[in-house]
């Protein structure tokens, strides 16, 4: 599980550095283009094929949803800006519904569920959820760190007045981010739809237990956001099974304390930058 | 000379209240000029209204090209840059990507990495902290970074809003030294906004003075340093 939510997680941190906000339909987003590639492999499309269409579908999908919904509320203040995820959440989740309906698909995996290496412990799919994690995290480090685009993203999101004054074209980079983050976003769905199975409320869980391992790890490092992810998934299957009266029933609400619990303590999360200002 | 910059009949709004009055003043290359007034007299504004960050009406021409209707991030590649009031400095990163930065729309990379080294022989305390969060760094280096990341663009203009706002005064003299130098020695022009009217016509050549939204006075600045009502007003003797 813990690999599911990294991925999650890490698509979270994407958007976070991009827009500075928590996309609440970050998740739905996913679903939906989950579907897209499970719609063109039931055309007759080979995964790999479906695989990179969807990346592309979601990428230019990501940067359609900024430029139509989220542009003209740029100045917007963070209240109205939640309404918007929250509106595009219930849209996707309906649309999805409507064109694909509620029944539960089965989603094929790349990866094989074969135990890995002989071992019990973890099935090659999972182990190929985890290698993807950790290559798209690799990817998206030296993107952030070492790439000039990067950087004006990065500029661009935390003050965007000073990114236009040394000539950063600001919006195009919050387009740019929401593409990015939605692509990242797919992979998850993607990786995730063998597990949980496909349907419009595949993601609702994934998102909670993403966020809860992006403020884990620390909304500004992406290393964190998986990192977290792995160690809320450890930590969900170590509360339900040991802690008396836990079981499965209540593994949500103990993300949901998590979230609470590392707010209070340690808001910059295990590996987050604390944002230090002089004034 | 002709005029780098010619400002006609700038007028500049927030929402319904005017801010400037129809403006009129021009920069000669490689000036150094200082805009001087009170508090609320629009010299901020005029500065935000160069850079189209603020709705205003009028005519603004930088080295012949027209500045109405072009986004802060073009007039801005077109060598304009723009120290703005609060240093707006990229506080979470390094100081050395705050230098980065200011060099991104250049694509000359050798010549970004000498210029980066040739801030920190301005700015020698930039050096000792260039991996160093901004957002820790005193006031006067936030402002030495905000100069030097303006200079990272190698502008051919350069606008600073109240470099002195918040610093002490031994500080503002250095800066002061090192903005007269980058004026001299590489050809940068400057249009510097101050409420420090003292030192700005010590440092300055020629001098605006802004009162409401109007320039009321403009001229050579010992000149003005030495008229009866600027004294008065803006000198204190």
């Amino acid at each position: 599980m813990g690999a599911i939510y990294a991925c999650m997680a890490l698509a979270v941190v994407m958007i976070y550095q991009a827009i500075d906000h928590l996309n609440f339909a970050q998740g739905e987003m996913a679903m939906f283009s989950t579907f897209v590639s499970w719609q063109l492999m039931q055309w007759g499309v080979p995964y790999w094929g479906a695989f990179v269409v969807t990346l592309v579908f979601s990428f230019f999908g990501g940067i359609a949803i900024e430029r139509l919904l989220f542009k003209p509320l740029a100045k917007a203040p963070i209240l109205t800006n939640v309404a918007g995820f929250i509106a595009l959440f219930a849209i996707i989740n309906s649309v999805a519904g409507l064109i694909w309906d509620f029944t539960i698909k089965q989603y094929p995996t790349p990866f094989g569920s074969s135990p890995f290496l002989g071992s019990q412990l973890i099935s090659t799919h999972q182990a190929g959820m985890i290698g993807v994690t950790v290559l798209l995290l690799v990817g998206l480090y030296f993107f952030f760190q070492f790439t000039r685009i990067g950087l004006a993203m990065r500029a661009a999101a935390s003050v965007p007045e000073s990114a236009r004054l040394v000539g950063i074209n600001t919006s195009w980079m919050i387009a740019l981010g929401w593409g990015m983050a939605a692509a990242i976003g797919s992979i998850a769905g993607m990786l995730i739809a063998p597990v949980v199975f496909l349907e419009p409320n595949m993601m609702g869980g994934v998102l909670i237990y993403g966020f809860a391992a992006a403020v884990l790890g620390g909304l500004t490092s992406p290393l964190g956001a998986v990192i977290g992810g792995f160690l809320v998934g450890i930590f969900e299957n170590l509360a339900g099974t040991y802690i008396p009266g836990v079981g499965n029933e209540l593994k949500l609400p103990i993300a949901l304390a998590l979230i609470i619990t590392v707010l209070v303590v340690k808001p910059a999360g295990l590996f987050g930058r604390p944002i230090v200002k002089r004034v | 000379m002709t005029a780098m910059l010619n400002v006609k009949d700038l007028r500049a709004y927030y929402g319904q209240v005017q801010a400037l009055h129809g403006l009129n003043f021009a920069l000669n290359e490689g000036s150094l000029t200082t805009l001087l007034g009170a508090n609320g007299a629009g010299k901020t504004t005029t500065l935000r209204a160069i850079c189209n960050m603020v709705r205003s009406t009028g005519a603004i021409e930088f080295e012949g090209a027209t500045l109405s209707g072009r986004s802060t991030e073009n007039i801005v590649r077109l060598g304009i840059a723009h120290v703005p009031q609060g240093r707006g400095t990229f506080t979470t990163m390094t100081v050395e990507e705050n230098l980065q930065l200011g060099a991104i729309t250049r694509k000359d990379k050798a010549g970004v990495v000498a210029d980066i080294e040739r801030m920190y022989d301005h700015f020698p305390v930039l050096k000792q902290r260039y991996a160093q969060q901004a957002g820790t760094l005193s006031g006067g280096e936030q402002q030495m970074l905000a100069v030097a990341r303006a200079l990272m663009l190698r502008p051919r203009l350069m606008l600073l809003d109240e470099p002195s706002f918040g610093l002490a005064p031994l500080i503002v003299r250095d800066l002061f030294k090192i903005l007269g130098k980058i004026n001299r020695e590489e050809k940068v022009t400057i249009l510097v906004v101050e409420q420090n009217a003292q030192l700005a016509l010590e440092l300055a050549d020629q001098a605006y003075v802004i009162e409401t939204g109007r320039i009321v006075m403009s001229g050579k600045a010992n000149e003005i340093a030495n008229n009866e009502d600027v004294r008065k007003s803006y000198l204190g003797y």
